[in-house]
């Protein structure tokens, strides 16, 4: 060759003038593209904003969160040791508290309710939030109780009226709306009553069997190392049965529940962008087939491969840009709504800043996922031949193939990454990869073969009109696989929530039904086993189960004491289970949640040797005992020799009354024990009649209704599925888009084609019905197969996780898949009145 | 004279299905600088082929192409675009003007990718001299069929290419406005001073050029020279 420059003189001043000019012309449809990741991005931005408002709002309002810079707290009374290192640290405050029966005797009605006796001058941070508001002070001294402002609300209780905890009444002077310690979720199952420490005792109400703590609080010097008098005293008070909390520790554990939840969130609005981003992929395939010609001639006038891809990826890249700062704004204004939808779930209002990061976050993501997701059309660009200007070049050279299982490459470990970015956890983050893979390649997959069997038995006896429209779903540059895939993967999620929550809420109710208890009586104790039996017999009811309970704790395992064990660092055992207060029963069979894993479930015992127990697997495994070991309880001062005898499979899911150690009958029977008696009533009235009596007569025996704990769950869930769902109609929005983006961008080319029919004589009418039969496929295919696979998950998730029998609701076919269909082809058909509406040369003569 | 494109050998063939296509068989001649050449022939017997080899478009099978003294089977893709970039211009049947681009902009490209300042400002006045001083900013959808030629042929001047390929210039126009682009396509290219290759199957077109090449089945049937001056 000769010395002619190899260098182009045009920079890249040029590429973005050429940018600029092309995306200018082609204004309306890049729009489309844009749209797409909007949606994505701003749940993305509003989920990690909000997450982000959370944890640092968490971190700001810990102490006044716990109400104290520390605490520590016991389920008994504290032992001499812990007592002598709680009066050394001098604590500010003490509280005892556990679930007990209220009683209202304004209307008669009862309820279970969470009893906070507290003492001195907690809380030390914060305060509780009452109305009036000098009752949360005037309560300690005006000898009244605090109640929960929506108990009072719930049960039409005002100031000044009654209520009864164990033996005492008390007036209500205040109504609790906000109290440091007590949580949205707990407080919903039992509202909390706060009254002065002192009456405690005198309630009656702490008895054997009463699940109750004991916290003392304390305040820190502003230096105090809180960190450090943790690592010093928690191996203490572990031995002790108590525990050391710091305001950072117990904000971590807060922070870090929401935070699973918020990451569980934060997939699905990755889902939707994921979606949008297949969006782009499909309408940058369409666009940049359109401008292949265009680019061949710009190489043919001398424009070099390099230069022709930096124009359309500068367009892409600025679109995407532009979609990630609208999407960001977006979000960033959707997270303001987030405390309100999530007021229930918080034990606090959250206050709303705009986070920097992910903002950049949005930013990043609109730029580099439609970069990465328009990169497989865009490389076309690269190898298109200017020979194209003289003919259509058939073959794509075996580069561009190379190069797209490369870019594909790079989308699977981009997703892979944010993936594991967004959940913390390689397996997740796999696991999360293979079912977006598995789920877009069933849906693609099932798109092929439909497209394939049209192709093989094409129906050529079918009227014109029926032809056409199958004809238009495996023409060149048909749209059907992209439609498939954006209505079905939004279908998918949408009915596969719908399917979860039917799951839960199944296993909630079926537990309750027939001749399963719904009122479980706690913490009877052995003399009013009788008359308990006595009040709930006359009325008809059954007496479902009579189980009796006895604490006790583990001596030694395997001939190692406890107190040994605790002292030995190399243990790998888990070491709950040496300061762990059992609750055990006995009996001589096995229950319907339980099932054999190893050994002979012994009913009873010869008083020769060990006495044979049979432990749940999850303790077995955690004390690493087999079959055969001995383990020594300490029952209340009498130590009692055992060996395994048999391990059993507990379905801990079941609302039921599972048992970790179950002893054989002939052993416990004379040991200091308390009841827990079921029974089942047909109705709430006679469900409060009996609440009712057996509160007066019984103040310390609490009631669980099993009704209203479902109702609850099913609030919760409501709540919670309306919160995912609120983040799926993202999935969904987007979807639309996608599809309007796909439609429009196949208008272009399939406008030629109606035109060409109608010039040939054909109706409108046909040209109408060509199309919504085609888009009446697309969308029954598409909803069809994506509520068909969310079936299918449902029933893993059913088999798999919740063990629960899965009956398919018929909501998602019902209304699912008609409402999708029928959207795609008010969608389709939206598109296509232009073309019916406007003489054929017109149409042609604007599409240009 | 110069030699401004030595054609020695040349040879292309496809694969269609499973057999071999000979599109081009041992094609060999010459084109002096600043004459007019023209290749005739029956649908399929190689022109558009033999113009995208000679234009650096395509590479061929067999021979070799050198264009302006430079051998074009050793460059790479981008280098034959850069070459022709600063060497040719081009004409086509269908006009291939980029739909996104006004008239204007369609013109300046060929001068914006030499990195010429005044491309807008020489693309106006060769719009006005193809008489289109008005329609600059005009989508080509907005244009007929003649103006559209009419862009092209000023495009094609825009970069004052040593060499012009003119691929059945008239081949989408009626007789009329046919007769009227191809006069304006011989007075730019008297005044430009441009060697002019058209590729057509029209022969009374090609009488109008100073050389004829005959092509029948992808060879050379004949390469004569007519009194065209």
């Amino acid at each position: 060759m000769t010395g002619h420059p190899i260098v182009s003189k045009a920079g890249f001043g040029w590429i973005l003038k050429m940018a600029w000019r092309d995306g200018k012309a082609s204004g309306k449809r890049l729009l489309l593209f844009m749209a797409s990741i909007i949606l994505g991005i701003a749940a993305v931005v509003s989920i990690q904003s909000f997450s982000q408002n959370l944890k640092e709002n968490i971190a700001s309002q810990s102490k006044t969160l716990m109400g104290a810079d520390y605490r520590i707290d016991s389920n008994q009374l504290p032992t001499e040791k812990v007592q002598k290192i709680i009066d050394s640290l001098g604590p500010r405050g003490r509280e005892v508290s556990f679930a007990s029966m209220a009683a209202f005797p304004k209307n008669g009605a009862t309820k279970l309710v969470q009893i906070r006796g507290i003492e001195g001058g907690f809380p030390l941070y914060g305060e509780f939030e009452t109305i009036p508001p000098t009752a949360a002070v005037d309560y300690k001294t005006k000898n009244g109780v605090l109640v929960d402002a929506t108990l009072m609300l719930q049960y039409k209780l005002n100031l000044g009226d009654s209520v009864k905890v164990g033996a005492l009444t008390f007036p209500i002077i205040g109504s609790v709306i906000s109290a440091p310690g007590s949580n949205a979720i707990s407080t919903t199952v039992a509202p909390p009553i706060i009254l002065p420490y002192r009456f405690i005792a005198n309630t009656g109400l702490l008895q054997t069997g009463s699940r109750y703590k004991y916290n003392y609080y304390f305040k820190a010097a502003p230096k105090f190392d809180i960190a450090a008098l943790d690592k010093a005293i928690d191996p203490i008070l572990d031995a002790e049965n108590a525990d050391f909390d710091s305001h950072m520790s117990v904000s971590q554990r807060l922070g870090k529940r929401y935070e699973n939840f918020a990451k569980f969130l934060n997939l699905v609005a990755f889902i939707a962008l994921l979606l949008g981003c297949v969006g782009i992929a499909s309408s940058v395939h369409i666009y940049i087939k359109e401008k292949l010609r265009g680019i061949a001639i710009l190489k043919c006038l001398g424009a070099t491969r390099r230069q022709t891809f930096l124009i359309y990826l500068i367009q892409i890249a600025g679109l995407g840009l532009l979609g990630g700062i609208i999407g960001t704004l977006l979000g960033v204004g959707l997270q303001q709504a987030f405390p309100l939808i999530l007021q229930e779930f918080l034990p606090f209002m959250v206050e709303i800043t705009t986070a920097v990061q992910p903002m950049v976050i949005g930013l990043l993501l609109g730029l580099f996922m439609s970069v990465l997701f328009a990169l497989l059309p865009l490389l076309s660009t690269w190898y298109v031949s200017p020979l194209e200007v003289l003919r259509v070049q058939e073959n794509s050279p075996k580069e561009i193939k190379r190069a797209a299982i490369f870019v594909l490459l790079g989308i699977i470990v981009f997703i892979y990454f944010f993936a594991f970015w967004l959940l913390k956890n390689s397996s997740y983050a796999i696991a999360f990869v293979v079912g977006i893979l598995l789920t877009f390649s069933i849906l693609a997959g099932v798109a092929s073969l439909f497209m394939w069997l049209i192709k093989k038995y094409f129906p050529s006896s079918w009227g014109f009109t029926a032809r056409m429209s199958l004809l238009n779903l495996y023409r060149p540059n048909n749209q059907t696989m992209v439609l498939i895939l954006a209505i079905g993967v939004g279908s998918f999620l949408i009915s596969t929530l719908y399917f979860t929550k039917d799951i839960l809420l199944a296993k909630a109710t079926l537990e309750a039904n027939a001749e399963n208890p719904n009122m479980i009586l706690l913490d009877v104790q052995t003399n009013q086993r009788d008359e308990v039996t006595k009040i709930i017999s006359p009325k008809g009811l059954p007496i479902i189960d009579n189980i009796p309970i006895i604490t006790m704790r583990m001596h030694s395992i395997k001939g190692v004491s406890v107190n040994d064990m605790r002292l030995d660092t190399t243990l790998t055992m888990n070491k709950w289970i040496l300061n762990h207060e059992f609750r055990v029963t006995y009996r001589d069979t096995m229950i319907a949640s339980e099932k054999l894993a190893s050994g002979k479930f012994k009913n009873d015992f010869q008083h020769n040797g060990a006495i044979p127990i049979s432990l749940s697997d999850n303790i077995a495994r955690d004390a690493s005992v087999v079959i055969g070991d001995t383990l020594v309880f300490n029952v209340q001062g009498v130590l009692m020799q055992t060996t395994v005898a048999s391990i059993r499979v507990v379905d801990w899911g079941r609302m039921q009354l599972n048992f970790s150690v179950v002893f054989p009958e002939g052993v416990l029977e004379d040991a200091p024990q308390f009841h827990i008696i079921s029974t089942t009533a047909p109705d709430e009235k006679t469900s409060a009649e009996l609440q009712r009596e057996l509160v007066t007569k019984f103040p310390n025996v609490s009631v669980i209704d099993l009704r209203q704990v479902i109702t609850l769950v099913q609030g919760i869930l409501d709540k919670i599925s309306w919160i995912i769902n609120f983040m799926a109609f993202f999935s969904i929005l987007t979807g639309i888009i996608v599809l309007v983006g796909s439609v429009r961008t196949s208008k272009y080319q399939r406008i030629r084609e109606s035109v060409l029919l109608r010039t040939l004589g054909a109706k409108s009418n046909q040209i109408l019905k060509i199309t919504a039969l085609e888009y009446l496929y697309l969308g029954i295919m598409g909803s069809g197969i994506g509520i068909l696979l969310s079936l299918i998950s449902a029933q893993l998730l059913a088999w798999l996780v919740f063990d629960s029998p899965f009956i398919p609701s018929w909501v998602p076919f019902g209304i699912l898949l008609p409402g999708i269909t029928i959207m795609v082809l008010l969608i389709g058909l939206g598109n296509s009145r232009s073309i019916l509406n406007s003489p054929p040369l017109e149409v042609l003569r604007q599409e240009g | 004279m110069t030699k401004i494109l030595n054609v020695r050998n040349l040879g292309k063939s496809y694969i269609s299905g499973s057999k071999r296509l000979t599109v081009l068989d041992d094609i060999t001649f010459d084109v002096e600088a600043g004459a007019s050449f023209s290749i005739v022939g029956p649908s399929g017997s190689g022109k558009t082929t033999l113009l995208g080899l000679c234009a650096g478009l395509d590479k061929s099978d067999t021979g070799s192409v050198s264009l302006c003294g430079t051998v074009l089977d050793s460059l790479n893709e981008d280098e034959r675009a850069l070459l022709r970039n600063k060497n040719i211009g081009f004409v086509f049947q269908d006009f291939q003007l980029l739909p996104t681009l006004t008239a204007l902009e369609n013109v300046s490209v060929p001068l914006e990718l030499q990195g010429n300042k005044d491309a807008a400002q020489i693309a106006k006045e060769l719009l006005q001299k193809v008489g289109l001083g008005e329609r600059t900013h005009h989508y080509p959808s907005q244009l007929s069929g003649g103006e559209q030629q009419r862009v092209a042929l000023a495009r094609a001047f825009s970069n004052k290419p040593a060499l012009l390929f003119a691929d059945e210039p008239t081949g989408n126009l009626d007789e009329e406005t046919g007769e009227k682009v191809i006069q304006l396509l011989f007075d730019l290219n008297k005044e430009a001073g441009t060697t002019l290759v058209i590729v057509t199957h029209d022969l009374d077109l090609a009488k109008r050029t100073q050389h004829i090449l005959h092509l029948k089945g992808g060879k050379i049937l004949t390469n004569e020279t007519t009194t065209a001056s």
